[in-house]
């Protein structure tokens, strides 16, 4: 032992110096094409990284073996040559019967699991005939009104054949208990259907914005849905713990890491303090990161990720199973890296951002159409989305190896950065009481408008550039790409079946199913049974959201914008 | 000295993305302005009582949902039918070209696409506001 340390330390000291006699060397006859080199999110890199940066790298505590603990290097024993990670391409829009031909086309072309865009009213909870709805009804995605609705999303598509996911976060309990009648009239049973709820409260307050309730029954909704789904719908994904938007918001890469990952283990923490065995709901914890356009930043965070989730629940809260400590992710690229000017070059920054997802290990991923600066994807442009993840499955050879840049130095390196920034940022969470006393103190808000504005400012000094954007600008471009448009006829027609659904439903048995969600609400009975019985008794998911918005409140934020 | 320009940043609807509306009230606030924003989720009444209220040049609206057919005319409506007619509407977002056309027939000011430089939007409104107090 002693000799292997004195050789580490030779061989380290040999390379030091070595190194010092390069950098001289470097310093003295090289001419340097900018003043500083940093990645998207600002932090500097070196030129180069040799074996003295991970000096104290120890192969099998830091990085392992695939499907091992830490996981560092990924989830599976043999990745991508037992499966291909899962191609799942968001989508929604206009009413249920335009999604679920949107759906039935991606099925079609090989896609192999579903992934549903709601519109803002369903988001927020509002029914598409309420006032807070003009103008929103299946835009930003499908509008789903009651269980009418979901019955068309899905229809002909046998619920055991596909895993959905589904971005819902506040209503998120409505749309799955809609989900499960869904597979009852099927006749599926619960326990057989595979998806995924976003239902991640935490990350609404601190960077998407779409929130209903206060904090605290929020917190309540989640840890109904980790109880009730740990018996009855045993494959489902509880919550799928979200960096995307904190990213997308204008966080730098660290933060999108620190933030999601104090997000993830606040939840553990609830359902620890509700009563819950950990290792009874972790392994149904998901997580979904961005990737954006700074290719070894991105793969080091999915790596560093994988091992601080393994790590702390192991270590720090016990979890005995090792399915809790593996870190399960989905990835979309990132939305933000792409232009409105000349949008062709979105392919390209698309393709590098979803190859440094399958570099990093990625369980499922999301590539963005080319068009998404500028509207809702056309057919034309998802069609290419999907076929990039293809073309990096099939012909690239990249899936062929695990971790093919594990043991890189600069990988390395950058992954342990990444996991000391971490622990950095939790110690500041943890100072200022936890994740949601920080919230309240806009201490997240203020953090990532910083590193927003930060962005903004270096491309505008061209510190960063942005092709198309800031340099190698075409004059006078007329962007030329065909848009996908919903037109006032969607709002009509959600709002047409949504009265035929109050007028033919049994009024009686929605009102008492919702006063019964009303009686748990106020209680602390589970309310996810209370959402089934609603949503098969055509209860609508505004009056559900209406109901617990009496009983629990509503959030505000102060507006805050530096 | 003319008075400071004052701007109303707004995020009307349902939509949470406000990183594009931070960033240019930040930018405003640097380019010597007084900014109010009026945070998320907000209904076009709220909109324009907030404008009266704070006695603003300039209501700048961020929208990312699509709802801007929606938005923007109504908040129009509302200010005439309140007897404004010295505040400049503009604003940005995800808005197609020949929605933006439609939308200055209708009285709407100059509006920021993807990738606007945030003092083009400086000098613009500073321009735009002086042109009005002049007039």
């Amino acid at each position: 032992m002693a000799d292997v340390e004195t050789t580490k330390k030779a061989g380290s000291g040999g390379v030091r110096d070595a190194r010092r006699t390069w950098d001289e060397k470097v310093t003295s006859s090289s001419r340097q094409r900018d003043v500083e080199f940093t990645s998207v999110s600002g932090e500097e890199s070196d030129l180069l990284y040799t074996p003295d940066d991970v000096a104290e790298l120890d192969y099998l505590r830091d990085l392992g073996f695939p499907g091992e603990f830490p996981y560092t290097r990924g989830v599976r024993l043999n990745m991508y040559r037992g499966r291909l990670w899962t191609m799942r391409q968001f989508s929604g829009f206009g009413t249920p019967e335009d999604s679920n031909r949107r759906n039935k086309f991606l099925l079609d072309h090989g896609q192999t699991g579903l992934s549903v865009a709601f519109d803002l009213p369903t988001i927020m909870g509002y029914d598409s005939d309420h006032a807070r709805a003009e103008g929103e009804v299946g835009v930003c995605g499908v509008a789903i009104d009651s269980l009418r609705d979901m019955e068309t999303l899905f229809d002909g598509i046998p619920l055991d054949k596909v895993s959905t996911s589904m971005t819902i976060n506040a209503p998120a309990a409505v749309l799955l208990a809609m989900y499960i009648v869904v597979g009852e009239k099927q006749g599926v049973a619960s326990s057989r259907l595979r998806g995924t709820i976003q239902n991640d409260l935490l990350k609404e307050y601190i960077a998407q914005k779409s929130w209903i309730f206060p904090p605290e029954p929020s917190m309540r909704i989640i840890t109904d849905i980790m109880e009730y789904c740990a018996d009855e719908v045993p494959q489902w994904n509880t919550i799928s713990i979200s960096g995307y938007h904190i990213r997308e918001a204008g966080s730098t890469a660290l933060q999108e890491l620190a933030f999601t990952l104090a997000d993830g283990f606040a939840y553990v923490e609830a359902g620890i303090k509700a009563g819950m065995d950990v290792d009874a709901f972790a392994p149904r914890l998901s997580f979904f990161f961005n990737s954006h356009m700074d290719f070894f930043e991105e793969v080091a965070k999915f790596r560093a990720a994988r091992r601080i989730w393994a790590t702390d629940m192991r270590e720090k809260y016990g979890a005995k199973d090792p399915r809790s400590w593996l870190m399960r992710f989905h990835t979309q690229t990132s939305g933000c890296s792409l232009t409105a000017q000349q949008p062709f070059n979105n392919v390209v920054r698309t393709t590098l951002e979803a190859l440094a997802a399958v570099m990093g290990g990625t369980q499922s991923l999301h590539t963005n159409s080319m068009d998404e600066s500028l509207a809702l994807p056309s057919e034309e442009a998802v069609h290419v989305a999907l076929r990039t993840q293809q073309v990096i499955a099939h012909e690239s050879g990249v899936p062929n190896t695990a971790d093919p840049l594990g043991g890189s130095y600069f990988v390395e390196a950058l992954t342990n950065r990444m996991e000391e920034g971490c622990r950095e940022y939790f110690e500041k969470i943890e100072k200022l009481g936890g994740v949601i006393p920080a919230i309240e103190k806009g201490f997240f808000q203020r953090d990532i408008a910083g590193a927003a504005f930060r962005y903004q400012r270096a491309i505008e000094e061209k510190r960063q550039v942005i092709v198309g954007v800031n340099d190698y600008v075409d004059e006078g471009e007329e962007i030329k790409i065909e848009l996908l448009r919903i037109g006032r006829e969607t709002a009509r027609r959600q709002v047409e079946v949504l009265g035929k659904v109050r007028s033919e439903r049994d009024d009686e048995a929605a009102a008492s199913a919702l006063d019964g969600l009303r009686r748990a609400a106020a209680g602390t009975d589970n309310l996810m049974p209370h959402f089934v019985g609603c949503s098969r008794a055509y209860a609508t998911e505004g009056e559900m959201i209406g109901v617990l918005r009496e009983v629990f409140g509503e959030y505000r934020e102060p507006p805050i914008y530096w | 000295m003319p008075a400071r320009i004052r701007v109303l940043v707004a995020k009307p609807g349902l939509d949470g993305h406000d990183r594009g509306a931070k960033v240019v009230a930040s930018a405003l606030r640097d380019g010597g302005m007084e900014v109010i924003y009026t945070g998320l989720h907000q209904t076009p009444e709220m909109i324009v009582n907030a404008a009266i209220q704070e006695d603003v040049d300039v209501v700048a609206m961020s929208i990312l949902s699509g709802a801007h057919m929606t938005m923007f005319p109504r908040v129009l409506e509302l200010l005439r039918e309140k007897g404004v007619d010295d505040v400049i509407v503009t604003g940005g977002g995800i808005i197609p070209d020949e929605d933006m056309k439609e939308l200055a027939g209708m009285g709407v000011d100059r509006l920021f696409g993807p990738g606007t430089d945030t003092r083009d939007i400086v000098t613009y409104i500073r321009e735009a506001v002086e042109r009005k107090r002049g007039a």
